[in-house]
Order: C-alpha cells, then sequence, then structure tokens
C-alpha cells in the first residue's frame, strides 16, 4: 500500500516561507476553487492557508538556535480526523493514503478541525467549508507535466531541498531512506496519529581537523623554507603539477 | 476552545427537552403502576410533550447556525458507523417524531389501548411510543456527550464524566421544567416532579464537581518538544508564521482573561446548581409555583453559563503552536 507522505529537513529549512506562497499560489488557483483571504489590504486580515512557517527559539540565550518549522496536514495513518466526520467529506484514500475533504459533501460543522490535534485543517471562511493540504493531489498525478513536476508545489518551490515527497511505505523511496537514515521523526506520537509526515532533526555538523592536517609536518617545501631552484631548462616544481 | 453560542444552545434546550419527556413519560409509567395517582397527570402529558417538542426544535435550529453549509445537514446522518455526531443527527429527528406521536395521542385522544395489565391499568399507544422516546431520550444524551468525550487530546472532555454530566445536568432541567409546568397544569403533581428535580441537581452538582476536581489535575500530555519534536527544556515560539488572525487564532482560543473564566464557574455552580436547589425545595415545601417557575429560569440561565465553561476549560492542544503572534 502506498502512502505519500513529506519529509521536512529541519536542518536545511531557512523560514522563507517560499512553500507557503507556492502552496497558496497553486491551490488558489486551481479547479477545487480560491483559497480565500479576508480583507487582505485592510488592517484586520485574515487568510486559509494549508502550509504555514513557524519559527521557534531552542535555548537559552546565548545558547539558542532558531528553528523554522513548517507545519501543514501530516496525512496521518490513523487520522483522528476522519471517523469523526458525520457526512463522509473528510475521507483517507485508499490508493495512496492522502486525506482529503470533498469540498461538496462539506457541511462546514468543523468538528473534524477539533479532532485534528496539529491544527492542520482551517475553515475558509468564503465558501464555509473546511479546507487542508492536498498533498497537490490535482498536481502529483497530471499527466501533462513532466514526471520531475509531479511534485507537490511547496517541494517545487523549497530553495534549500528541505522539502523530500514519497511513498514512506516503499523502504526504497527517498523518504523512507530520509527517515530510517537521518533520525526522521513524527510530531505528537504520544496521540498514536501516526502522522505520514516526518521531520528530519537539526544536527550539528563537525570537521575535526588535527594541527599536522592544517600544517603538513613533512611538506619538503617547509624543510628549509626554501623552494628547491632547479638548473636553467629544467622543469621547477611549479611546473610539476602540468607534468 | 472558543464557545459557540449555537452549540451552547442546540445542548442546553435539547438537555432539557429531552429530560422533560423524560419527566413526562416516567410519571405515566408511575402512575399506570399504580406508584402515582392514575390521573393526576393526565393534563399535562399532551402539553408538556408540545413543549418538550419547542425545546428540541429550538435546539435544532440553533444548531444551523454552527454549521457553515446548512442546506447540506441531511448529509451528515452519512457516517453513523464511525461519528457520534453523525448519531446524533439521527437519533434526534428519531426523538422529535416520538415526542410529537406521544403529544399528538394525547391532545387528540386517538390513543388506543394496547394491553392491559393484570391490574386492569392500560398501556396505551401513547405510552408505548413515549417509553421508545425515552430509551431515545437517553441515547441522545449520550451521543451529544460522546461527541465531546471521543476526543481523546481533549483530555478536559475524555472522560465517562462528560456523559454524566450531559445527562444529570439535562434531566436536572428537564424535571425542574416539567415541575413549573405541573403548577398549572397538574398542581397534584408538581412535588413529583420537583423532588425528581432535586435530586437530579443535587447528583448533577456532584458530577459536574468531579468533573471539575478532575479537569484541574489535569497535566499536559502534549508539550512544545512533542509538538516540534525537539528534545530541549527550553523552547519558545518566536513566530506563529503569521501576522494576521486565522481560523486557529480564532476557534481554539476563547480569548477572555482567566479571571473571568473562574470566575464563570463559580456563577455556574450557582445558578446552575445551588440557587435551583434552594428553589426547588422551597417550592416543594409551599407549593408555591413562583419559586418553581423561577427555578428553571435560574437553571437554565446557569446551565448554558456551565457549557460556555465546559467549551472555555477545553485547552486544545494545537495552542501548542500558536503562542506568538508575528
Ligand atoms: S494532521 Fe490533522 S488533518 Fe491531517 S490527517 Fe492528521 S489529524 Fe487529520
Ligand atoms: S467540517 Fe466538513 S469535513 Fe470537517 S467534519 Fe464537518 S463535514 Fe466533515
Amino acid at each position: 500500500m502506498t502512502q505519500l507522505a513529506l519529509v521536512i529537513d529541519l536542518n536545511v529549512c531557512v523560514g522563507c516561507h517560499a512553500c507557503v506562497t507556492s502552496c497558496k499560489e497553486w491551490n488558489t488557483s486551481g479547479s477545487a476553487g480560491p483559497l480565500p483571504d479576508t480583507k487582505a489590504y485592510g488592517e484586520q486580515y485574515a487568510g486559509t492557508f494549508f502550509n504555514r512557517v513557524q519559527t521557534y527559539e531552542v535555548g537559552c540565550y546565548p545558547d539558542t538556535e532558531t528553528v523554522h518549522f513548517p507545519k501543514s496536514c501530516l496525512h496521518c495513518e490513523d487520522p483522528p480526523c476522519v471517523p469523526v466526520c458525520p457526512t463522509g467529506a473528510s475521507h483517507k484514500r485508499k490508493e495512496d493514503g492522502i486525506v482529503l475533504v470533498d469540498y461538496d459533501k462539506c457541511i462546514g460543522c468543523k468538528y473534524c478541525s477539533w479532532a485534528c490535534p496539529y491544527g492542520a485543517r482551517e475553515l475558509d471562511d468564503h465558501n464555509r467549508i473546511m479546507k487542508k493540504c492536498t498533498l497537490c493531489v490535482d498536481r502529483i498525478y497530471d499527466a501533462s507535466l513532466p514526471p520531475q513536476d509531479r511534485k507537490p508545489a511547496c517541494v517545487m518551490a523549497c530553495p534549500t531541498s528541505a522539502r523530500l515527497f514519497g511513498d514512506i511505505h516503499d523502504p526504497e523511496s527517498e523518504v523512507s531512506r530520509a527517515i530510517r537514515e537521518e533520525g526522521g521523526y513524527p510530531l505528537m506520537p504520544e496521540w498514536g496519529t501516526h502522522p505520514a509526515n516526518h521531520y528530519l532533526p537539526r544536527r550539528k555538523t563537525r570537521v575535526l581537523i588535527h594541527d599536522d592536517e592544517l600544517e603538513r609536518a613533512d611538506n619538503p617545501l617547509k624543510v628549509d623554507r626554501q623552494q628547491p631552484r632547479p638548473a636553467k631548462g629544467e622543469p621547477t616544481l611549479d611546473d610539476a603539477v602540468t607534468w | 476552545m472558543r464557545p459557540a453560542f449555537s452549540v451552547i444552545f442546540l445542548t442546553t434546550l435539547l438537555g432539557a427537552g429531552q429530560g422533560l419527556f423524560l419527566a413526562i413519560v416516567a410519571h405515566q409509567t408511575l402512575a399506570l403502576l399504580g406508584v402515582l395517582s392514575p390521573d393526576g397527570g393526565r393534563g399535562m402529558y399532551g402539553p408538556g410533550a408540545g413543549v418538550a417538542l419547542a425545546l428540541l426544535v429550538g435546539g435544532l435550529v440553533a444548531s444551523f447556525f454552527h454549521l457553515g453549509r446548512p442546506e447540506r445537514a441531511w448529509r451528515s446522518a452519512a457516517m453513523w458507523r464511525t461519528s457520534w455526531l453523525s448519531r446524533e443527527v439521527i437519533v434526534l429527528p428519531a426523538l422529535m417524531g416520538t415526542v410529537f406521536l406521544y403529544g399528538a395521542a394525547h391532545l387528540t385522544g386517538v390513543n388506543p389501548v394496547l394491553a392491559r395489565l393484570p391490574g386492569g391499568g392500560a398501556v396505551d399507544a401513547a405510552l408505548a411510543v413515549g417509553l421508545a422516546g425515552s430509551v431515545l431520550s437517553v441515547a441522545l444524551y449520550v451521543c451529544t456527550a460522546m461527541i465531546y468525550a471521543c476526543l481523546k487530546f481533549l483530555r478536559e472532555w475524555h472522560s465517562p464524566l462528560t456523559v454524566a454530566n450531559y445527562t444529570l445536568l439535562g434531566a436536572a432541567s428537564g424535571f425542574t421544567a416539567a415541575a413549573a409546568l405541573a403548577t398549572s397544569l397538574a398542581p397534584s403533581e408538581a412535588p413529583f416532579f420537583a423532588g425528581w428535580a432535586l435530586a437530579f441537581t443535587v447528583l448533577g452538582a456532584a458530577s459536574r464537581a468531579a468533573s471539575l476536581v478532575r479537569n484541574a489535575r489535569l497535566r499536559p500530555v502534549s508539550t512544545l518538544q512533542t509538538a516540534i519534536g525537539v528534545r530541549h527544556p527550553v523552547i519558545r515560539q518566536i513566530s506563529q508564521g503569521f501576522t494576521a488572525g486565522s481560523f486557529n487564532t480564532r476557534e481554539f482560543f476563547h480569548g477572555q482573561a482567566q479571571s473571568l473564566v473562574r470566575s464563570l464557574k463559580w456563577v455556574f455552580l450557582l445558578l446552575a446548581f445551588a440557587v435551583p436547589a434552594i428553589l426547588l425545595a422551597a417550592g416543594l415545601a409551599s407549593g408555591s409555583a413562583q419559586a418553581l417557575a423561577a427555578a428553571i429560569l435560574v437553571q437554565m440561565a446557569g446551565l448554558m453559563v456551565e457549557r460556555w465553561f465546559f467549551f472555555a476549560e477545553a485547552n486544545h492542544p494545537q495552542n501548542l503552536y500558536y503562542q506568538s503572534v508575528a
């Protein structure tokens, strides 16, 4: 069985919000209708988004680290938002594990948003129905796009490649390997929702360099601090690299 | 959570309507069994069912204000296998149907006797419908409460006490309403209703107090550490990702000062339980119709405050992600 998901690498996310804007752009232009904003240029503005990038500060000054944290629907494998939906509008697709809202069935009762511990669903005040990340379901299967473009808009937009997309049930996929080899973890595992999306942790990159690697003890140039002087007509050491 | 007035009216009006219907059918059943006077309550069954139906309709109307797309409400009966909300949507009209038939049978007199008890008491069609309706009433209490109690990470709600509270508080207000109605429709039976109303009010106070004590001792399971998966004791949100409002910042925060929430707790403990209990006791002792009428008015107001507090008290784990506007 396939379970499509995003794996988000917090180690390289720079918090640029490119995924937020490209998600909004793609999903407000599609056949499912706009993702409307309210008073976008007024003082009390608000909007509906599938994806948000948040920022956290970890530690105490001066030992702090800034973590940028993109958050969208995690397409849980055991989604608590689905069974509570009275109309069946919220459903999890068998074929690829994407959790979707059928906008034609939703009555806007908001019960599913109460049942999602992650705050991943946002009510669309204009159409009065529930909206959430679709993993760009209208894009990833679009045969008119070149194969390398059949990815969610956020993945395409990320300048640091912090967002990976694939099937976490296929052990050889890029996302499974990243989860396995780079310590991918789910959010709030305590509720048993088994989020499909995973996050890769921050890593410290340390390179150990010994003094004698910076300055070779046996460097012939350093023996008498003089360049060997070749006889006239002989090749110099400077030419050696081109020999 | 942000308390929605539609849901406050929905749950309090339905609870009272169900309780009132339970009170009437209980009276008719006990009268049939000879525990109560056989004809003392007759004048109340029909009009009482009418009032119960009005309360149920009021609750149903309020529920539509909660929906974004009320015109699609019929779809919400589809997922009764998994959704308590769907089950409520099915049980409510079924209950309204039985309440209507019960009231109509009594008011029109089209009420054939179906069977005779050995003692000679007549089991009429209305009573049979009424008993079915009583089962539906109790089922509706369970459905309404389970809508909230089944959400396991809303830990203030995820408890059998939620079901007990919805049932007992609904029964209390329903019996109090019956007592107030009985003072004019069946004066001799008012003490029966007032007595049970007092009992349910005291029981409801006990179970509501138990849930207050339980909730005060809850410790959060989810923390910022599990929310973003960083193992460090000191994490602070700098930005929730937007400066404006969103559904997440509106729907899940009540936006009131904690001091107001705390004082409303005492308000509802007084108005839903203490004052009605005193008025019911006074009504029982003196037979005063005014005391019983005041009891139901005060108790309904108190239960609305109680419901407001019920929602405001619940702390949704998603709030961890929305702590800092920037
Ligand atoms: S993240 Fe929330 S909305 Fe998405 S599948 Fe999980 S519970 Fe449902
Ligand atoms: S808001 Fe829509 S999708 Fe969510 S539970 Fe209600 S009907 Fe289902």
